[in-house]
């Protein structure tokens, strides 16, 4: 099988998905990219990050849209191509850029279909960048997945690895509700090995990426990696660590978090979000409150501090949950 | 009969491969358009809004009604400034090369945009940049080590090593923070010239927007306020022609300018040469008289060209041809200034070739000095506590606790 990294990824499904379905458009700023001259794909900018390279040339112009700087009217206007029975891929550059749209995305898009009596499909991806690690300071470095897991009505996908990328991506476009796809910037460039034909991952089932009998860690998006890493170094000293990556946080594979931690005793959560009213307090509470007799010991959350993300990569490193941060955090459930 | 609705798509005058193509561009001579009183209603200029308003003609004279009739030294600091912050930028985008700092930006090519507008606004009026107007910094004496210092994030660094490079601030010159996601500072120059009038000071406000944000929500509500309660501002637009890999027309639309959006909101709109200094310097001295004397404010569209890359993070040629810099009609603005000066008998290449080393000189002495306070491999690094300061006027106990963890997990691996 071939090996590709989660920029190809998704590149390729966005392809094999707007091939299959001629209703699969793409919106967003920069998307295009040089497109036009006689300088062939390869030259074509298509991203920012290159990731929708390619596409105006496959599908032409009218489904790869570049549009104007303004996300309000980005997200607005693919809400309303969606009603429509198109089915957009829009592109929020930076998750960060949900300030200006989110009154459509909470207000609206997420609430059409209730609000319409159930008359209303919704088939809309909203594919957006996330996270620190590249040194871009507090307005294009936030996670901010847990403010739209809270909203009722919106999925939410945090894809891992390359093989999760392209499976999550196809049952997003393929969803008929909307669905934020949130990409780590930082990992763009790992690989795996990934089949060509196309595949979809059903949202809500998690995967164990470690299977161990110790303690149970759940990570989310890039933490994953970090989980992985530190979970084979204490195999060595014989720890026998769970990773488990949820792979979409909304809808939460609640079943396999309390099947885990149902076997370990313990829990770890690593989210790089800021602590206060996160993911990782969502999943100590559900465990807290449905496995309380299962606990061996407290559970333990590796987070960011509560505060903006600092720029300055001395700093930054220090911000984000590190391998260090997860194996304190591992032992000290182990020694409660 | 109905027929499928259309949709049109706009193009790219010219991509990669392509021959560069400014035939959209209106231009007008030098010197052809008129000048109006600052009383003037936005109805009664509509032709300014796709006109410009050139100063320099074709032998390098200064013509026509708009011309400023600055003291020639006047005229030399302008030409310093710019050669500061093309200089400034050129080394800057070198380190960066080197990977000594992280990322930067380049405004070559708009450099009068910025130099001209500060040299015409006077010291207490605020500003509000975008992320290219380095020319602002310059003009307002921000001291190139202060500058360097925030690229470096290093233990000198204004922003505490929480902001991206380039995102530059000084109170003390009265110039407002960049932001890293766009347009933001419009709204905010026209909040902080209604609070300027409302407190009764004197002082105006200017911002600078991309052509390609002004298509953001927050550049149409800060004219319409601006409009409403005649704010005394000053509103630019920096019509660079590109927005990252996407052409001006884009955020255009089918408006035949971007001043153009003034008149609809009772705003006069100015389009003019952005890469002829005295031009620049005039229609921002008018705005500026205007919106003292109570009039209201204006939109002004700067026409220049983006010659250097979006960023270091960007490739050009990936999506516009290569030599669409050398083609770009308005020219280069400090060439263009140095030639005027020059006909004038007020420079010479001795003293332009003198005044560049000595322009060298000073970004090298200034980044030895910087590099002093911390690079980001060598040097003093800022303190990690400091990630906790200043999320809230007074430290709460939730961070003291996260501080003091930070701390000890530090001290527990022997750092710190
Ligand atoms: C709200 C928001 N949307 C998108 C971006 C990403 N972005 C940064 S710069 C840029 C292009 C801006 O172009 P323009 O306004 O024309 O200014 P120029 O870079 O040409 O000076 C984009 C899309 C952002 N920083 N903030």
């Amino acid at each position: 099988m071939p090996n590709k990294n989660i920029r190809d990824a998704i590149n390729e499904t966005l392809k094999l998905e707007m091939r299959r379905d001629p209703r699969v458009v793409v919106f967003g700023e920069d998307v295009v990219g040089g497109l036009g001259g006689s300088s062939g794909i390869e030259e074509a900018a298509g991203g920012t990050f290159g990731i929708t390279t390619g596409l105006a040339a496959e599908f032409g112009r009218r489904r790869v849209l570049d549009m104007p700087i303004t996300e309000s009217a980005i997200i607005g206007m693919a809400g309303g191509a969606a009603l429509t029975g198109l089915r957009p891929v829009a592109e929020l550059m930076f998750i960060d850029f949900i300030g200006v749209c989110f009154d459509q995305i909470l207000n609206q898009i997420a609430k059409f279909r209730y609000m319409f009596g159930g008359k209303a499909d919704v088939p809309l991806v909203i594919r957006t960048m996330i996270g620190a690690g590249m040194g871009t300071g507090p307005q294009h470095s936030q996670a901010l997945y847990n403010v739209l897991a809270h909203v009722p009505g919106i999925k939410v996908v945090l894809p891992s690895n390359a093989y999760d990328a392209k499976g999550l991506l196809t049952t997003a476009i393929r969803d008929n509700d909307p669905v934020i796809f949130c990409e780590h910037k930082a990992i763009y460039t790992e690989s795996c090995e990934v089949p060509d034909e196309s595949y979809a991952i059903p949202f809500g089932q998690a995967a164990i990426t470690r299977t161990g009998k110790d303690v149970t860690v759940v990570a989310l998006s890039r933490m994953v990696l970090l989980a992985n890493a530190v979970a084979d170094r204490l195999a060595k000293e014989g720890i026998s660590v769970e990773v488990l990556d949820p792979r979409t946080i909304s809808p939460l594979d609640t079943a396999s978090i309390l099947a885990s931690v149902a076997k370990t005793g313990r829990l770890v959560v690593v989210d790089e979000c800021n602590p206060f009213c996160s993911v990782a307090s969502e999943i100590t509470s559900l465990v807290a409150c449905e496995a309380l007799s299962s606990l061996k010991s407290a559970p333990v959350k590796v987070t960011a501090p509560h505060t903006p993300v600092p720029a300055t990569p001395h700093l930054e490193q220090l911000y984000v949950p590190s391998p260090a941060a997860i194996e304190k955090a591992i032992r000290a459930t182990l020694a409660g | 009969m109905l027929s499928p609705s259309r949709l049109h798509i706009p193009r790219a005058p010219a991509r990669p491969g392509e021959a560069p193509d400014f035939s959209y561009l209106q231009l007008s001579a030098a010197g052809a358009v008129p000048r109006p009183e600052i009383t003037v209603n936005a109805s009664e200029v509509t032709g300014l809004a796709t006109q410009l308003v050139r100063v320099l003609d074709n032998t390098h004279q200064a013509v026509g009604a708009w011309h400023p009739h600055l003291d020639p030294a006047e005229l030399q600091i302008g030409l310093r400034h710019m050669l500061l912050t093309r200089l400034f930028d050129e080394r800057m985008q070198k380190t960066q090369r080197q990977g000594r700092i992280s990322f930067y930006v380049k405004c070559t090519g708009e450099e009068a945009v910025s130099v001209a507008a500060a040299m015409a606004l006077e010291p207490h009026d605020m500003l509000f940049p975008a992320y290219r107007n380095q020319g602002l910094q310059m003009v307002r004496g921000q001291p190139l080590v202060a500058l360097m210092n925030q690229l470096l994030s290093n233990t000198g660094d204004m922003c505490k090593g929480r902001q991206l490079p380039v995102m530059y601030h000084s109170s003390a010159a009265r110039l407002f923070s960049i932001s890293g996601n766009l347009a933001t500072q419009f709204p905010q120059a026209v909040g902080w010239a209604m609070a300027a009038a409302i407190k009764g000071e004197e002082h105006i406000a200017a911002s600078w927007i991309g052509e390609g944000s002004s298509a953001a929500a927050d550049f149409h509500h800060a004219l319409l306020f601006a409009s409403t309660y005649r704010a005394p501002v000053i509103l630019n637009v920096v019509n660079n022609q590109w927005a990252i890999s996407t052409f001006q027309g884009c955020a255009a639309g089918d408006s035949p300018s971007f001043a153009a959006r003034g008149p609809g909101y009772g705003i006069p709109g100015l389009r003019v040469d952005g890469n002829d200094f005295l031009a620049v310097y005039a229609v921002t001295r008018w705005a500026a008289e205007r919106a003292r004397k109570g009039h209201g404010a204006t939109l002004i569209e700067l026409v220049t060209y983006r010659a250097s890359a979006h960023s270091t993070s960007d490739d050009p040629a990936r999506y516009r041809p290569r030599d669409e810099a050398e083609r770009w009609p308005l020219g280069d603005p400090i060439e263009r200034l140095k030639a005027h000066l020059c006909v004038l008998g007020e420079w010479s290449e001795p003293r332009h070739t003198a005044l560049l080393e000595e322009l060298e000189a000073q970004v090298t002495v200034a980044w030895k000095e910087a590099c002093i306070f911390g690079t980001l491999s060598e040097g003093p690094r800022l303190d990690p506590a400091l990630m906790f300061d200043d999320v809230y006027q007074h430290l709460p106990p939730h961070l003291a606790e996260q501080r003091e963890q930070l701390r000890a997990a530090r001290a527990a691996q022997g750092k710190g």
